[in-house]
């Protein structure tokens, strides 16, 4: 596969702001990455199953209507369960109530297992380097 | 003048519909019992033999001739996949749609005990999918290494992941087993490419399991036995939606009512038919076939009553049987399984069980709507095909063709508002296969379309015409 990966996105819970996954899958797509993207209202049972059937290298959470502290929690735990522990795992979007301190709420959701947390208005230029980076090693690292 | 005769080795039946293709006119029709044990041509010879007492066709006449079959149990599939809802799903559901009967369906890796099971279960065929083109590759090439070192000896036929199919057939291959590799039921998570698998599966029912079941027999006089009967029954709805050259039916839906099964086909997208409702799980086929193995008005009569509840009987019956004299008749129908309804009572016994049938089958068939409850207010989500817009039901079996009350028996497949999240159709309208032809307009649909659309059309007749019929 020449592609730079293959990654599961969707908007987790009951949330319904399908904007930002658009423009992101896009950009993804366009910068070499095999995106499979699942829309919106999404379940983390869902995220799974797909990443199992597709051989995803990361999923991309996102959430936006503020009820990330309830709807991610979980996640990292069904993958080990499911034999893909060690999948990269990022959420973005605006994922608790409000403005808040960034420092505390991105220590909150590593401890849930997400390798990285964006705070609201992350660029996919900044994704996609990100991402790139984190696979990278990741080859490096089984080498 | 020159027949064109279609052949269905049914399980119970062998029926022969004689069509005379230049003027498109249904000639004649004759069925008797199949004999699997004394070879198949001896029920057929009997059937050819009505066929000409009833309406003059003569062995002479008979230009050309198609067969499908059902005998000696059908086409008996296993479909193997990797997530139970994504493809060990798609290939359930092509096997289906490829008229098979799916024993069973397994998921991600197969243990020493599915190895068993599927060894016991002895399918005519296999359906090995796994994995997204470039996608999971390890569960598909290690279940296709568990089947090699098995030596199952039925076919098998790989619609996985494109990435692992060369490893794949080198690995069954090399084990002497049959494989056939073509594109991947699933190719992408949201794609389902049935068609593919479904073609692989009919060629190979075609040229190989009729020989193993001992139905070749009738291939000197019926040619290639082309397909299973399901299948026939499937590419006749598809035929009759799309019409011979366009201007068809559109979306329809096929209700079969049998005497162990009752099979559901539709045709059409299923998309939503009303804004806000948001599709969710796997695609749907277009041309989507569901069998219910505990729904049949003979073998399993007992088991209708018991999914259905015995009030619903004694009540359908307007309280002329009590439930014990009602339980004690569907024991005897489950073991009389030839029986043919002799008086009023009878009669109306089957109706309420194929109406029950029919009931069921579509409540598990048609697509369900759910409430998922969101800070905007509550989402309704679609899983499976909306068939609210649907704007035709055929019934088609025994008991519709030889049945006293037909329309009520298929009302029973529309929308019932004590079940408002069954999306079934809401007022189609609703067609009898009286003369039990749609198998073989199935069969014709390859050679004779525009002739096969037109019988068949002709033929269907308007439940509410044959309603009080004795
Ligand atoms: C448009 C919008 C809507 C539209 C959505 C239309 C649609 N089809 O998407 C409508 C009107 C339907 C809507 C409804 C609601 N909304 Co609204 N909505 C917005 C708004 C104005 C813009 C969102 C947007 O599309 N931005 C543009 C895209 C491109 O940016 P983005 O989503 O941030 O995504 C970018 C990045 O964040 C990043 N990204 C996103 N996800 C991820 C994931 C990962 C892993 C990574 C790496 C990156 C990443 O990539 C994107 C590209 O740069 C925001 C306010 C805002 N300015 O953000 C509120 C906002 C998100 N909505 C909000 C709310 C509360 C609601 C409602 C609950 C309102 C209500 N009470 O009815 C409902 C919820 C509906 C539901 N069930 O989800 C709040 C959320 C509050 C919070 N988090 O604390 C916001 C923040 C407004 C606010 N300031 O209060 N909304």
């Amino acid at each position: 596969m020449s592609s730079k990966g293959t990654l599961v996105l969707g908007v987790i819970g009951a949330d319904i702001h399908n904007i930002g996954i658009t423009i992101l899958a896009s950009a993804l797509r366009a910068s070499g990455f095999n995106v499979v993207s699942l829309g919106i209202l999404v379940s983390q049972e869902e995220f799974v199953k797909a990443a199992i059937e597709t051989a995803a290298d990361a999923i991309l959470v996102s959430s936006l209507c503020g009820h990330g502290e309830l709807d991610c929690p979980g996640l990292r735990e069904k993958c080990t369960e499911a034999g893909i522990g060690n999948i990269l795992l990022y959420v973005g979007g605006n994922v608790v109530v409000g403005k808040q301190d960034w420092e505390p709420v991105a220590g909150k959701f590593a401890a849930m297992g997400y390798d990285r947390a964006y705070p609201p208005g992350a660029t996919p230029q900044r994704v996609i380097e990100d991402l790139t980076a984190d696979l990278s090693a990741r080859v490096e690292a089984r080498a | 003048m020159p027949i064109t005769l279609a052949v269905d080795f049914g399980s119970t039946y062998t029926k022969v519909v004689a069509i005379d293709c230049d003027d498109e006119l249904l000639v004649g029709v004759a069925q008797s019992p199949t004999t699997v044990g004394e070879g198949v041509m001896i029920g057929l010879e009997r059937a050819l033999a009505r066929l000409e007492a009833a309406s003059g066709v003569k062995r002479g006449d008979i230009t050309r001739s198609v067969a499908s079959s059902s005998a000696a149990g059908g086409l008996r599939m296993v479909a193997i996949g990797l997530v139970p809802d994504l493809t060990a799903e798609a290939a359930r559901r092509a096997a289906l749609g490829a008229g098979a009967k799916v024993l069973r369906a397994f998921a991600y890796e197969l243990s020493r005990r599915d190895l068993d099971q599927l060894a016991r279960l002895a399918p005519d065929m296999i359906l090995l999918s796994g994995g997204t083109d470039g996608g999971e590759r390890k569960t598909l090439i290690r279940n296709a290494s568990a089947l090699a070192a098995a030596r199952l000896q039925a076919p098998i036929v790989v619609a996985g992941n494109r990435a692992a199919e060369d490893e794949v057939e080198a690995i069954l291959s090399q084990a002497g087993l049959d494989c056939t590799i073509v594109e991947n039921v699933l190719p992408e998570l949201d794609r389902l490419n049935v068609e593919p698998a479904r073609a692989a599966i009919r060629s190979i029912f075609m040229n190989r399991i009729t020989h193993a079941k001992g139905l070749d027999q009738a291939e000197a006089f019926v040619g290639r036995i082309v397909m299973p009967t399901p299948m026939a029954v499937l590419e006749a709805a598809r035929l009759l939606a799309a019409g011979d050259s366009g201007a068809g039916m559109g979306d329809l839906v096929v209700v079969d009512v049998g005497g162990a099964t009752t099979d559901v086909h539709s045709i059409g997208s299923g998309a939503p038919s009303t804004p806000g409702l948001v599709p969710r799980g796997l695609p749907e086929p277009f041309a989507k076939r569901t069998v219910e193995g505990d729904l049949g008005i003979r073998v399993n009569a007992p088991t209708i009553v018991e999914t259905a509840g015995i009030a619903r009987v004694v009540s359908g019956l307007g309280e002329r049987m009590n439930a014990d004299q009602i339980l004690a008749r569907v024991r005897q129908l489950a073991v009389e399984v030839d029986r043919v309804p002799r008086e009023e009572t009878e009669h109306d016994l089957d109706a309420v069980l194929a109406g029950l049938a029919v009931d069921t089958a579509l409540e598990r068939h048609a697509g369900q709507v759910t409430t998922s409850y969101t800070p905007m207010g509550p989402v309704q989500l679609l899983h499976g095909k909306d068939l609210s817009t649907v704007a035709t039901v055929i019934g088609t079996g025994g008991v519709f063709a030889y049945g006293r009350h037909p329309r009520r028996m298929l009302q029973a497949a529309c929308y019932r508002p004590e079940s408002p999240a069954s999306l079934r159709p809401r007022d189609p309208a609703l067609l009898i296969d009286r003369r039990y032809i749609l198998f073989a307009v199935g069969l014709l649909a390859q050679i004779a379309p525009r002739a096969a659309a037109n019988v068949m059309r002709r033929h269907l007749t308007k439940a509410e015409d044959v309603c009080d019929v004795v």
